[in-house]
């Protein structure tokens, strides 16, 4: 059976990992590539790191961070941050990222999608949807870009529907209204989500305890759950939330 | 060069994770497009992610569907990882792929369904159904990471040496004399990936 997977979250600035509150209030908090070493040998199951600067100047700091790292850790991790274009798609992938995640930019340009799936094949492209509440669409979720500050026109679930129809393999899913909140996840969002597409759909967004991850896989039916604060500050190891999905009969990879 | 490891590079995706888990494993290699050095090579690893049909279509127009059985002929190791696991079998339901035909059987499309995305993307256990030295020392059941959307269905049972349940078992691990492939990805699988990488690189059949 399908292990579900435990994603760790790290936004790079600048070559720091960093964390903020609701898209805010950033700080550093460590080198990342120690970080993601340390994650690996907890057993974390995927990494994913997002370039919160993305500034053309600085794209060779993050860069070089992502070539570190896969030198140092051996499974998956995704990469993303202001990817718009192709060639930037292929930077991080030689790089050596296994997954590129794009987020404003495809909402942008869909094509970006498409594109990014006939070059390397869908399974390396991820599409990252920021959603909050919005009783006025018709799934009652609106999709964001900019890091959350622009809303946009788009309904999350058809949004989430065309992605995958274009040739997205994954889609982490980022409830804005619980992210950096650690009151859990947004559970109804991310199965509606789930069960409406055919692709793993991974829940982001809220990560506190580790009862919210088996809320997320029991009733929001998500495939993977990222988790950032909750282990950033030492709160929980890796081990011990698997521990605790594994006792409750969430099937994790825990050798 | 003697003693020589080659991974093939026949321009299916990114090698870039093949070659840093054997680089962590110190393990001597070079990357090669030549049919002539892979022909000559003293252990291959056949990769590769994407379509069976258009690798199948760069393999032959390059002349490196020949060097590849070849060496295969010649007796010395080879191990295919995930499309190189496929591309194995006489062909593919991925657009009719006529692929390498080293082993009998056909690679099918997972079908989607309630429980059952595909790709089938992740790590699942493997199941050993015959000893064999590419899993020495890896636990029964040990995870390993896989992505893929379509599984190799061999035509003689015997050739499975793990096998993978989603859905329904399939076989994640065959073998035949000096031939080994996974369809899952040992580069990426933590532990137990790089023992099985490591195993490969000791693998005198």
């Amino acid at each position: 059976m399908l292990a579900k997977r435990i994603i760790v979250c790290l936004d790079v600035r600048d070559g720091k990992t960093t964390k903020g509150v609701r898209f805010r209030d950033n700080r550093d908090i460590g080198d990342p590539v120690q970080m993601a070493r340390s994650y690996y040998e907890q057993g974390v199951d995927e990494l994913v790191f997002y370039d919160i600067t993305a500034s053309a100047e600085r794209r060779g700091i993050f860069l070089d961070v992502v070539e570190r790292v896969a030198g140092v850790i051996f499974v998956p991790f995704a990469v993303g941050g202001g990817i718009a274009r192709v060639e930037q798609m292929r930077e991080v992938l030689l790089a050596g990222a296994e997954k590129v995640s794009v987020n404003s930019q495809a909402v942008r340009n869909p094509r970006l999608i498409a594109a990014g799936a006939e070059q390397f094949g869908s399974q390396c492209v991820v599409l990252g949807l920021d959603a909050a509440r919005d009783p006025r669409m018709p799934c009652g979720y609106r999709v964001f870009i900019d890091g959350g500050r622009l809303a946009t026109e788009l309904d999350a679930l058809a949004w989430a529907r065309q992605a995958e129809e274009l040739g997205a393999g994954e889609i982490v899913l980022n409830s804005i209204d619980a992210d950096g909140g650690q009151d859990g996840y947004e559970l109804t969002l991310t199965r509606l989500i789930s069960e409406s597409v055919s692709i793993p759909v991974v829940a982001s967004g809220g990560a506190g305890h580790p009862g919210h991850l088996h809320e997320v896989f029991e009733q929001g039916k998500a495939d993977a759950a990222l988790v950032a604060s909750m282990v950033h500050f030492g709160t929980y190891s890796i081990g011990q939330i698997k521990s605790h999905l594994r006792d409750r009969g969430i099937p994790v990879r825990l050798d | 060069m003697s003693a020589e490891l080659i991974v093939v590079d026949y321009g299916a995706g990114n090698l870039r994770s093949v070659e840093t888990a054997l680089r962590h494993l110190e393990a001597g290699f070079s990357i090669s497009s030549s049919p002539d050095e892979v022909a000559a090579a003293e252990r291959l690893i056949v990769p590769g992610v994407g379509e069976a049909r258009a690798a199948m279509e760069r393999l032959s127009a390059s002349g490196l569907d020949q060097a590849i059985d070849a060496f295969r002929r010649a007796g010395r190791p080879l191990l295919g990882i995930c499309l190189g696991c496929q591309i194995i079998f006489e062909r593919s339901d991925e657009r009719s792929a006529h692929c390498l035909g080293f082993l009998p059987g056909t690679v099918r499309r997972f079908t989607p369904g309630p429980g059952r995305k595909v790709p089938h993307m992740g790590w699942n256990r493997v199941f050993i159904t015959h000893p064999h030295p590419l899993f020495a020392e890896i636990a029964d059941g040990a995870f390993f990471y896989f992505v893929h959307s379509y599984y190799p269905q061999p035509a003689e049972a015997e050739v499975v040496i793990g096998e993978c349940e989603y859905g329904q078992r399939f076989a994640a691990a065959v073998a035949r004399d000096n031939l080994a492939a996974c369809q899952f990805h040992p580069e990426k699988s933590a532990q137990s990936g790089l023992r099985l990488l490591a195993n490969f690189l000791r693998w005198k059949p």
